[in-house]
């Protein structure tokens, strides 16, 4: 009986203690969540809403959007244009690199799946729906190849993804005979180059799969999974979360994206071509998911901000053109932005930037 | 306690007075002190925790001391890599052992000075002189083969030679810090070894042997220091200390009012929720019969490396089981990964919280919930809003000290992180609940506060197995104590039994 | 046979396998010619999967080399056509700048804690964007050292010759070996792909083998661009695209981990070679498409990961058993 008196005396006291916390917690106002968000999308942000000031600077028609056959045309939407396939990789990428792996086969992907709808139309007999189908499911079967081969066989994710990286390209030749496959089908020729409600068919197609993608992430809890297994997967496992099978997912939505992206590149040139279909732009996935915020080492991730990492390098492609520097400076602007960018991720570098900064500020006080 | 008394010559070879060292938020070393004398082996020891390794890292210039002086050959030196503390003759052999499995076993030897022939590594001399140096230590292996390809034992052995080998521009051995080198050796390389310790002792080198096996030091050395809580407890005369008194000054017998309480009442008999029979799992755990009662908190007591955490990970489904049965609320069971255990309703709160137990990055409000998430599947979600009352109600009900729950676990200190993991495991709901080293690392309010949710959960009928190294609290909510030693059950404590010093009895074994 | 060396005799095998499958299909394949026009269009791959070797032996990876052949292929253009200047002065300057870019690269992974990948890959836009700017048109090099270099060699029987450049790439990988092998360099290379914190406690230099590694894969890519450049006689900003990946996969066929600290120079040699005589075995064939060539690169890529892995995990449970 004395005991229970403890135990009481004791939570009379929990509750007194807790009181205080919570008036502490209230009166030290705490920015929270959403607030800590806000910041972390307001670089990208910034940087995408600098870039575009410079472009309009630059050009003042550069914001005007004109209406043509039911579409909007314009600077601007070209950049969100140009940025569909890239964009739907970014979003594969993102979640790959929440597990602190990587996927440099996307591209050759894109090459395989585009390849398959290319001859399945020439072959006719196939429905579109049945093309975009089968397309997909090769995405996801490359996918499932990748993740097998990371998550069960434990191979370090570059290597992995390499493999069909190299042989990737090869077997979307192989499809194609070597050839570029070309085909006449204005319906799935739409899914390139239509347009839909004003906007290119390829933005709608993002914002569906981002859409899409945020629903099954964050509706489900496979985002927080994600996460929990890319921050530590030792712990996730205890945690009774299934980290190989977590794995293997990411790599799959990751193939299933490039499959989306690749028909999006058929669709639009109307054949493909196994050479150069999505050519090195797993590298710009990579980096707009860094630019986005992102670490490769894994943890948090945003498909949003992943996105605007894609505009910020289609923007700034845009921004070398419209500014009137040659295209040549492209590859060198982008390699000095990725080194920025790089630089600010690294905590010494602005621990660094810090003590410069603080200097100033008291020699400014100073003075 | 310590005696100063030494028959030994004149100074020591190393003299370390007290050493502070901090690390944010914990005060890993005070005070701390160690003298050694040319030609002993001398024994550190202590429990999990009690600052051994760090004072072994200030000591060999892995770490910079805070304050207090290091005296080498009674000159003032001070170490700032370890490259130096190499220099001037102090080798260390660490826990793990610290060489390269993917180099040859001569390299291993002599990376960084290896000798060499018109500018080139001169292979052969290499392998000749590995071969001498390793023939001191009986050894006769293939020099040329790649350090993996050979069991652990003659990796550690080589990580000795290489401790003494003669290096460029470096000072002889003087000192050989040896940081448990036979946790992963048998009986007959342990001999071996001990013949090579005294070899060197013979040489005039000191050698810190550091270890939790307490023959082993009785078998060794000449004087123990003892630490705990990172402070110096005492300094003996092997021969002059017995087991039980060495346990109690490892273990230590300050008792918080706290834990004076009786134990939970419901002493009386009550169904086995877990029923283990000749469990057995590799070299980890041997044999071992165990009733876990319903609503009773059973503590796990023995030394470290005594089989207490393979004991939990085998009942988690971390490590399966290769013999005998184990039966769960009377249902024979088989637990192949943790999921199925969790979904059995049996959750575990690891040892090593950094790595096994929280998940840094995310917040406090993730963290609880991500348990029962995980059990409930990826497409159940639960909803921020329910993620947030669950969050709150336990930050309330633990008393986590923090602003909000959106704060990162990481950022947290270490027992509002402990509770936090708990806070994780009571969201799940568990019939059997266990934990390992609850109460490791964390400050002594959090401390008491965790004992006080033990009770309270037996209370609520919750069954609790309990591992830790502090007896006096084992003691305090314990229903029954299992003791283990050597990887095996030893005893099992209950009733009039249930006190620190027969618990040391048990652990210290027959030969006290 | 020990763990390590296993694939290298695979590798070993295979080319010899593949050799002999091409010698009894085709007529002439099996010919001194074939061999030495297999060391001299594979030359600037060699040089380039030599450098690979270091960085990936270290734990690594480097994905700047192609640029950095195509960038030092265009200085080099540049520097002897409009600027008239020597070949060999041109050299001189080209290569230390090469690795004073690698050294860079290597900084940043060393002192920033940057990942390898990512900082490459930053290199790789630096290098070609770089040389994109120099000059976005192929450049031609007339020479009269060109000329000279281009007839000087070594006339073997059979149809066999080794020319200037594939007589560089010889002395290039004996030089390599050696340092890999034989000297503290090397040594230190494998501690740090090993295990780079041991490395530190046993007193290894990581910070400055990092850096030097580095630079020695640039300054090896450079050298892979001159090569590359008497192969071509012109510099070309777009060329050498993705040569990277042909690296990497000739280091991981030529049985190096690519977790580093295991493996060896003359395995790179081997997967150079292997890949190599694909190619022409397929050239001789003349009815197989090009892209088999990808596809089996892509599978042995593959099977030689597998069975690594496979290895290590025979020899972990040995070890484990033992312990």
């Amino acid at each position: 009986m004395t005991n229970e008196g403890v135990v009481v005396d004791q939570t009379h006291q929990d509750q007194s203690k807790a009181d205080q916390l919570k008036a502490a917690r209230q009166a030290r106002y705490s920015p929270g969540q959403s607030a800590h968000q806000f910041s972390l999308y307001l670089y990208p942000l910034v940087a995408l809403a600098l870039l575009l000031l410079v472009n309009l600077l630059l050009d003042p028609q550069f914001f005007s959007l004109q209406w043509q056959d039911g579409r909007l045309y314009g600077p601007l939407i070209d950049i969100v244009n140009r940025s569909a396939p890239v964009a739907l990789l970014a979003i594969g990428m993102s979640l790959v690199i929440a597990t602190g792996g990587i996927d440099l086969s996307v591209g050759a992907v894109m090459a395989i799946c585009g390849a398959v709808c290319a001859n399945l139309l020439v072959l006719g007999d196939w429905s579109i729906p049945a093309v975009i189908g089968l397309a997909v499911l090769t995405g996801l079967a490359c996918g499932l190849v990748n993740g097998f081969m990371v998550s069960y066989l434990g191979i370090q994710p570059i290597v992995a993804t390499l493999v069909l990286m190299v042989a990737g390209r090869g077997v979307a030749q192989l499809l194609n005979q070597g050839q570029i496959v070309t085909f006449q089908n204005p319906d799935f020729a739409a899914l390139g180059s239509g347009s839909f409600l004003a906007l290119p068919v390829p933005v709608w197609l993002v914002l569906l799969a981002l859409l899409m993608m945020q629903l099954l992430l964050r509706r489900t809890a496979l985002g927080l999974f994600i996460e929990a297994v890319g921050c530590n997967a030792k712990a996730s496992r205890y945690l009774g979360i299934d980290d190989r099978g977590i794995k293997l997912t990411v790599y799959l939505l990751a193939g299933g994206c490039a499959a989306l992206a690749g028909i999006i590149a058929t669709a639009d040139i109307q054949g493909s071509d196994a050479n150069n279909a999505g050519l090195w732009l797993e590298l710009d996935a990579i980096l707009a998911v860094v630019i986005g915020g992102a670490a490769l080492t894994g943890g948090r991730f945003s498909l949003p901000r992943a996105v605007i990492g894609v505009l910020i390098i289609q923007a700034l492609s845009t921004t070398i053109v419209v500014s009137g520097l040659p295209s040549k400076f492209n590859l060198l602007i982008k390699a000095l932005v990725i080194l920025l960018v790089l630089m600010l991720q690294s905590e010494l570098f602005r621990n660094q930037l810090k003590t410069l900064f603080s200097f100033g500020k008291l020699r400014g006080g100073k003075a | 306690m310590s005696e100063q008394s030494n028959n030994k010559s004149a100074t020591p070879v190393l003299q370390l007075r007290q050493i502070n060292k901090n690390f944010p938020g914990v005060k890993a070393l005070q005070q701390a002190q160690l003298s050694l004398y040319a030609g002993e082996v001398h024994a550190l020891l202590g429990e999990n925790g009690a600052g051994k390794s760090t004072l072994v890292k200030v000591m060999t210039g892995v770490l910079q001391k805070d304050g207090g002086e290091l005296l080498l050959d009674a000159r003032a030196q001070s170490f700032a890599t370890p490259k130096d503390a190499q220099q001037a003759g102090i080798s260390t052999v660490y826990q793990e052992v610290n060489l390269l499995p993917n180099l040859s076993v001569a390299h291993n030897l002599f990376l960084g000075s290896e000798p060499k022939r018109f500018g080139f590594i001169d292979k052969k001399a290499m392998a000749n002189q590995a071969r001498q140096l390793l023939s001191t230590f009986g050894l006769d292996i293939k020099v040329t083969a790649p350090l993996s390809e050979f069991s652990v034992a003659v990796q550690q052995l080589v990580a000795i030679a290489r401790g003494i080998a003669p290096k460029r521009g470096a000072a002889c051995t003087k000192v050989l810090v040896l940081d448990e080198p036979t946790a992963s050796l048998d009986a007959d390389e342990v001999q071996n070894l001990f013949q090579v310790l005294r070899q060197l002792k013979q040489q005039g080198v000191a050698i810190v042997f550091i270890t939790h096996f307490l023959d082993q030091v009785y078998q060794i050395s000449d004087r123990i220091t003892v630490m705990r809580n990172g402070c110096f407890v005492g300094e003996y005369q092997t021969i002059n200390l017995n087991k039980a008194e060495l346990i109690a000054a490892m273990l230590g017998k300050e008792l918080c009012q706290q834990r004076h309480q009786a134990p939970c009442l419901a002493v009386e008999h009550s169904e086995a929720i877990l029923t283990a029979r000749q469990l057995s799992s590799g070299q980890s755990v041997q044999q071992l019969d165990l009733d876990l009662p319903q609503g009773q908190a059973v503590g796990l007591a023995g030394l470290l490396g005594s089989g207490r955490t393979e004991i939990c990970r085998l009942l988690f489904g971390l490590d399966q089981a290769d013999g005998g049965t184990l039966s769960f609320a009377g249902k024979p069971i088989k637990l192949n990964n943790p999921a199925q255990a969790i979904a059995l309703g049996i959750a575990l709160c690891p040892e090593d919280r950094k790595t096994q137990g929280m998940i840094a990055p995310l917040s406090i409000r993730e963290n609880i919930s991500l348990a029962l998430q995980a059990k409930q599947g990826w497409w159940r979600v639960i909803s921020k809003k329910k993620q947030q009352q669950l969050a709150d109600f336990y930050i309330e009900k633990l008393q986590i000290a923090t602003p909000d729950a959106d704060k990162p676990i990481g950022q947290l200190s270490g027992g509002n992180q402990q509770k936090v993991i708990l806070a994780r495991w009571l969201a799940v709901e568990p019939q059997l609940l266990l934990l390992d080293e609850p109460t490791r690392g964390i400050d002594i309010g959090a401390h008491a506060e965790i004992l006080q949710l033990i009770r309270q959960l037996c209370q609520q009928g919750m069954s609790l197995l309990v591992t830790s190294s502090e007896l006096e609290e084992l003691t305090a909510f314990s229903s029954k104590i299992v003791v283990m030693r050597d990887r095996k059950k030893v005893a099992e404590l209950n009733g009039e039994d249930l006190n620190p010093d027969r618990i040391m009895a048990a652990i210290a074994g027959a030969s006290v | 046979m020990s763990r390590t060396c296993l694939p290298l005799w695979i590798t070993f095998a295979l080319v010899l396998l593949m050799f002999a499958a091409g010698a009894s299909q085709f007529d002439g394949f099996a010919s001194l010619r074939v061999v030495t026009n297999l060391i001299s269009d594979n030359a600037f791959l060699l040089v380039t999967a030599l450098g690979m070797t270091l960085v990936i032996l270290s734990g690594g990876i480097d994905l700047s080399v192609g640029s950095v052949i195509a960038l030092s292929g265009v200085a080099a253009a540049l520097l002897i056509g409009p600027y008239q200047w020597h070949p060999l002065l041109a050299f001189a300057l080209i290569l230390p700048c090469a690795a004073l870019f690698g050294a860079g690269m290597g900084a940043l992974i060393q002192y920033y804690q940057l990942q390898p990948f990512i900082v490459t890959l930053a290199g790789m836009f630096l290098a070609r964007g770089v040389a994109t700017l120099l000059s976005e048109e192929s450049v031609a090099i007339e020479h009269p050292f060109y000329d000279a270099v281009a007839e000087f060699g070594l006339e073997l029987p059979d149809g066999g010759w080794l020319g200037a450049t594939s007589l560089l790439t010889i002395a290039l990988v004996l030089l390599m070996l050696v340092l890999t092998h034989y000297s503290r360099f090397g040594s230190s290379i494998y501690a740090l792909g090993g295990n780079s914190q041991s490395a530190q406690l046993m007193g290894v230099p990581v910070a400055r083998t990092t850096i030097l590694l580095y630079a020695s894969s640039s300054m090896l890519a450079a050298m892979a661009g001159i090569i590359f450049s008497f192969y071509t006689y012109s510099g070309y900003a777009l060329a050498a695209v993705g040569v990277e990946l042909d690296a990497i996969a000739a280091v991981v066929i030529g049985g190096t981990l690519l977790t580093g600290g295991s493996g060896f120079m003359i395995g790179t040699v081997l997967g150079v070679l292997l890949m190599g005589l694909i190619q022409t075995y397929i050239n001789f064939d003349g009815s197989l498409s090009s892209w088999w060539s990808k596809i089996v690169i892509g599978g042995l890529l593959f099977f030689f990961i597998a069975l690594q892995k496979l290895l290590s995990h025979k020899w972990q449970n040995k070890a484990g058993g033992r312990a």
